[in-house]
Parts: C-alpha cells; structure tokens; sequence
C-alpha cells in the first residue's frame, strides 16, 4: 500500500488507501484474533440475578492473566495509591464491559471497510478514529508476543523466533502513523 | 514511545504543560510511556480527547516520552475515571491517582 491520501472537506472528509490482498489478510487475520481474545474475556463477565435485575452490566474485578489482555485492558489506579486494588477492581467491573465493547465495535469498523480480498478503502472521519484504535490494540498485542522494546531494531537476526513476525509489526506502525499523520495533517 | 522518524518538534512548546494549574485538584490522569504506542498517536488523542492545541498536546506527549509519564488531566474521580477509561478505549496506558 502506499500512504493514505485525504480526499473532500468537512463532513465528506474521507481518508484513502489500497490495500494489496496479502496486507488485507495479515490486517483482517490479527483483528480476527484480538477480537476472539476479547469476546473470550468479555464471557467471563458476571452473569449474576442483581446484574439481570438492574441492567447492569459488571465484568470480572480481577486484571486478565493473558498479558496480551492486560495490556488492553489495564488497571485503571496507579500503583502508588494506597487502596489502588480496591480502587481497580471496583472501576474493572463497572467500566470493562463497555471497554471490551468499544474495542470490539472498531475492530468491526476495520473488518466492515477492509474488502477480504484488498482494494480501495475509504474512511469517513468517524471511522478513520476507530481504524486507528483498532490498529493500536493489534500493535499493542503484538507488542507483548514479541517483546517489542522503544528502539527495536528494522529486522532481528534470522535465528531469532521473532524474526518473521517483526515486519508485520513495522508495518502495521508505519499504516497507522501514516493515517494519524494524514488526520492531523 | 516510538516513532518511524524522528518528528520535528519545537523545543518552546514544553513549556506549554502547566501542571501547576491541576495541582489543586482532587483526582489526576495519569498517562505512562510504553514502548508501542506512536509519538504521533498519542499527541492525536490528547487533541482528540480533551481539545488540547497542538502545542499543548504534543508537550504532554513529550513529557510522557522523556519523563516516563505526564498529568493529562484533572477533577473530579467521575471525571477522572472517565478520561481513563478513554484513554483505555484508545489503547493508551492510563492510571488514575489523588493529587499530592
């Protein structure tokens, strides 16, 4: 693919790119996995008679064990505040729901405006927002499976288990910055 | 943070984040660096999120690149836990915490 291009003003705002088939299946195939990942956890809600009763919906109290998981969805006190446990398990059950939800709802948006097969995509602002959250989770998970560190290199040597997976995660870096980069612009 | 390029970046615009305006508030947010998150991204959503300037924006970004963490915004634990989980949706790595 090449850069996204912004095309039209105001509300006809649409950001463009074309997406050759492969970049299409490594893109459609990750959002794919971090979306099974997040329907996985969003079932270990509590299913309780209060939570039928009230509408409300609570999800676990406790951080995921997966790290891939706790990094999408991390605690929400810092560490240093004395009751910070109490504090995140609270806020967890209440806001996690809707957070999963709203992960989930991008990651439709990019799986509903990226044809299977590559093509020309074309993003309305709205959309273009929830492309870029999408893409950063997949980047954020892939960041953890493959340990990826603030000044990681271009290509790992060839011996390391990681070496083949390293491009997808650049690439997916430069398709984002590359959007964020156009909206700003 | 990371960053596909080294952005150009005027050094007067640190002087933007005036965290000394949030100290009198009860609850902060927090925002931590991580190795992941693009230096670009994260000045977007904090225009984004709060309608921060550009300057604004990218002085906090800068403080959580080189500082390891930034006060992005303050108030109310409503609100507070509000621009959190915001910030979460968004992917950023977000605490909230009392001001000292």
């Amino acid at each position: 693919m090449k850069t996204w291009k912004r095309q039209g003003r105001g509300d006809r705002t649409r950001y463009v790119a074309v997406l050759e088939r492969p970049e299409a299946q490594v893109l459609r195939g990750l959002m794919g996995q971090v979306d099974q990942m997040l329907t996985g956890r969003g079932a270990a809600g509590t299913e309780d008679e209060l939570a039928a009763l009230t509408g409300i919906r609570t999800g676990p109290s406790t951080p995921p064990d997966d790290p891939v998981l706790a990094r999408l969805l991390p605690d929400f006190a810092s560490s240093s505040e004395q009751d910070a446990g109490e504090v995140s398990a609270a806020l967890r059950s209440v806001r996690e729901p809707e957070l999963i939800e709203a992960k989930q709802a991008a990651i439709a948006t990019v799986l509903a405006t990226c044809p299977a097969g590559g093509g020309r995509i074309e993003l309305a602002p709205s959309q273009a927002e929830e492309w870029l959250a999408a893409v950063n989770d997949v980047r954020l998970a892939l960041g953890v499976a493959l340990d990826v560190s603030e000044d990681m290199p271009e290509h790992l040597p060839a011996d390391d288990p990681r070496a083949d997976h390293l491009p997808v995660y650049h690439w997916l870096t430069w398709l984002q910055d590359s959007l964020v980069t156009t909206m700003l612009g | 943070m990371s960053a596909p390029a080294e952005p150009e970046v005027d050094e007067r615009v640190e002087e933007a984040a005036d965290e000394a305006t949030l100290a009198d508030t009860p609850w902060q947010t927090i925002v931590w660096n991580d190795p992941v998150n693009l230096m670009s991204y994260v000045t977007y959503v904090f225009q984004k999120l709060f309608g921060y300037d550009k300057a604004k924006a990218t002085a906090l970004m800068l403080d959580v690149h080189h500082k390891g963490r930034a006060t992005v915004s303050s108030g109310s634990r409503e609100k507070v836990e509000g621009d959190v989980a915001r910030l979460h949706a968004m992917g950023l790595w977000a605490t909230m915490q009392r001001a000292s």
